[in-house]
């Protein structure tokens, strides 16, 4: 392999695996990042994107507009599930991880009673272009500037809107929020329906590369985890970065030792993280800030 | 000018079921200015948060104008009119002064465009740090943007819970001047707990006292010149 090559391959192999930490993680991390819950079924959200993705391109729907149609329907199913269950638990945050789980095992179980241990999926779009004597996917493309897309859309919805601002009044001072007038029930369920349709996203995203099984949403429950362990409790200024960072571990360590090398990294990379950082990226860099 | 714009009857409230007021009975004309005193832990600040529905009452009665407040969640009583300003001032730390007077709007359907302008004009110091994350400024300037705050919904009724705590005299003067004006320019009717004398000389029309989660005296703020008066009522 010649040097161009070897550098498109790693900056693709690098570029994937921040799309798919970015994703996995962003509808965790903005439910734990704004609300403190950790959500056990976020996996379950992700599958439900992506089936509700399949069935609307079934219905012939285009896959983009299929996609969005997969996001919508999870996110408000989340804020079915945060009305009906997630908040009655806010001050319970171990009863919470309980009940998101269950949720999670019904979920998953109830799929594959309806629908099958398996279903036929979508295939992948766009095809393929060459680089020397390798070949890489246009759609792997499409995935990472969709997590930079997120990113930046997550920030802007964050910080540039009204939705924003009281949202991270609520997190930041509840009672206070309330006390000026903030519908602050509606902000969680907001949030949470957020949270939930970015799985969905995930989900809708990544069904034309993966197998429709109702177990879909494990796949990326350690990456999701992981991130946003490393990341802390920020999306901004730590799910990013933690993203950043994970990747290279996983990059690295997947085309340096195959596979598994790369998954033993990333949960390395966690623990030793905990360990010199509590509070995660996040915790690091408020640090000597207010 | 009697018209009664807040009337607390029998009122008892507490933390996990241990009343801390025990059967309050008190009344606010439109338009009045309004001291809470007594001495440390006797319930003011549980009264200004049982108005403003941080606290759940067990049972007497709220009333607001002709509003019955009792069972409202507290961002209902927020939009009825009533601007809260808790002690130790609650802002969001880490928001901008400007997103901080934003969150305000949430108590009216719409605020007009220049209510910034009146606050920028009280509060100069707001309009200079406006892009200031608010957890950095000093307890003075929080004070101030606590006020402007929960100004940005023009309030009828202003709760203030200790607005000098922590302060520095000089501010605590231009808070004093500045509520004062509030009352004056556009009748805003004020309540507020208060522990300095100063302040309370300053500002308040009459004065309730408090002790052990009961009103137990009415008292103008001339006869606190009085020492006796004052160590019955306030000394520890």
């Amino acid at each position: 392999m010649d040097f161009v090559t070897t550098l498109v391959s790693s900056a693709y192999q690098f570029g994937d695996a921040f799309a798919f930490l970015v994703l996995s993680a962003c509808g965790l991390a903005v439910i734990f990042g704004m609300m403190g819950v950790i959500n056990l079924a976020h996996g379950e959200f992700i599958m439900c994107g992506a089936y509700m993705t399949v069935f609307a391109v079934n219905w012939g729907l285009p896959l983009p507009l299929a996609i969005i149609v997969g996001s919508l329907f999870a996110g408000l199913v989340g804020m079915v599930i945060e009305r009906l269950v997630v908040r009655r638990l806010y001050s319970r945050p171990l009863d919470s991880i309980l009940a998101t789980w269950g949720v999670s095992l019904i979920a998953s179980q109830g799929t594959l009673i309806l629908f099958g241990p398996t279903m036929r999926g979508v295939g992948t779009p766009l095809g393929s272009f060459m680089v020397g004597s390798l070949s890489f996917s246009y759609y792997r493309l499409v995935l990472m500037a969709t997590a930079i897309a997120v990113l930046l859309l997550l920030y802007l919805v964050f910080n540039k809107t009204r939705f924003g601002v009281l949202a991270r009044a609520t997190i930041q001072a509840p009672h206070m929020a309330s006390a000026l007038g903030v519908d602050t029930n509606r902000i969680y369920t907001l949030t949470f329906g957020i949270g939930a349709a970015l799985a969905g996203l995930t989900g809708g995203i990544y069904a034309p590369t993966m197998t429709m099984i109702p177990t879909m949403g494990t796949t990326f429950i350690m990456e999701a985890f992981v991130t946003v362990v490393v990341g802390g409790a920020d999306v901004f200024i730590g799910t990013a970065p933690a993203a950043v960072l994970l990747a290279v571990v996983k990059a690295s360590l997947t085309s340096w030792q195959g596979q598994l090398a790369g998954q033993i990294g990333l949960l390395l990379a966690v623990i030793i993280t905990i360990r010199l950082l509590p509070k995660g990226v996040t915790g690091f860099i408020l640090k000597g800030r207010v | 000018m009697t018209e009664t714009m807040l009337d607390i009857k029998g009122l008892r409230a507490g933390y996990g079921g241990k009343p801390v007021l025990q059967g309050v009975d008190l009344t606010v004309s439109r338009g009045e200015i309004v001291a809470v005193i007594g001495r440390n832990g006797v319930g003011k600040s549980t009264l200004m948060k049982t108005l403003i529905g941080l606290v759940e009452s067990m049972a007497g009665t709220i009333t607001f104008g002709s509003t019955e407040l009792t069972g409202l969640t507290s961002f209902r009583r927020a939009r009825l009119g009533i601007g809260y300003v808790p002690q130790g001032r609650d802002v969001f730390p880490r928001m901008s002064v400007k997103e901080n007077l934003q969150v305000g709007e949430s108590m009216r359907e719409r605020v007009s465009p220049d209510v910034y302008e009146r606050i920028y004009e009280l509060f100069p110091i707001l309009r200079e740090r406006a892009g200031q994350q608010a957890g950095t400024m000093s307890g003075g300037q929080q004070q101030q943007l606590a006020i402007g705050r929960v100004l940005v919904g023009s309030p009828q009724l202003l709760l203030l819970d200790e607005p000098s705590e922590g302060i520095q005299p000089s501010i605590v003067q231009d808070i004093g001047r500045i509520i004062r004006k509030l009352n004056q320019d556009s009748g805003m009717t004020i309540m507020f707990v208060e522990q300095n004398l100063d302040m309370i000389r300053a500002l308040a029309q009459r004065c309730y006292v408090m002790d052990k989660g009961r009103i137990v005296a009415h008292v103008t703020p001339h006869e606190l010149d009085d020492r006796d008066t004052i160590r019955k009522y306030l000394a520890v």
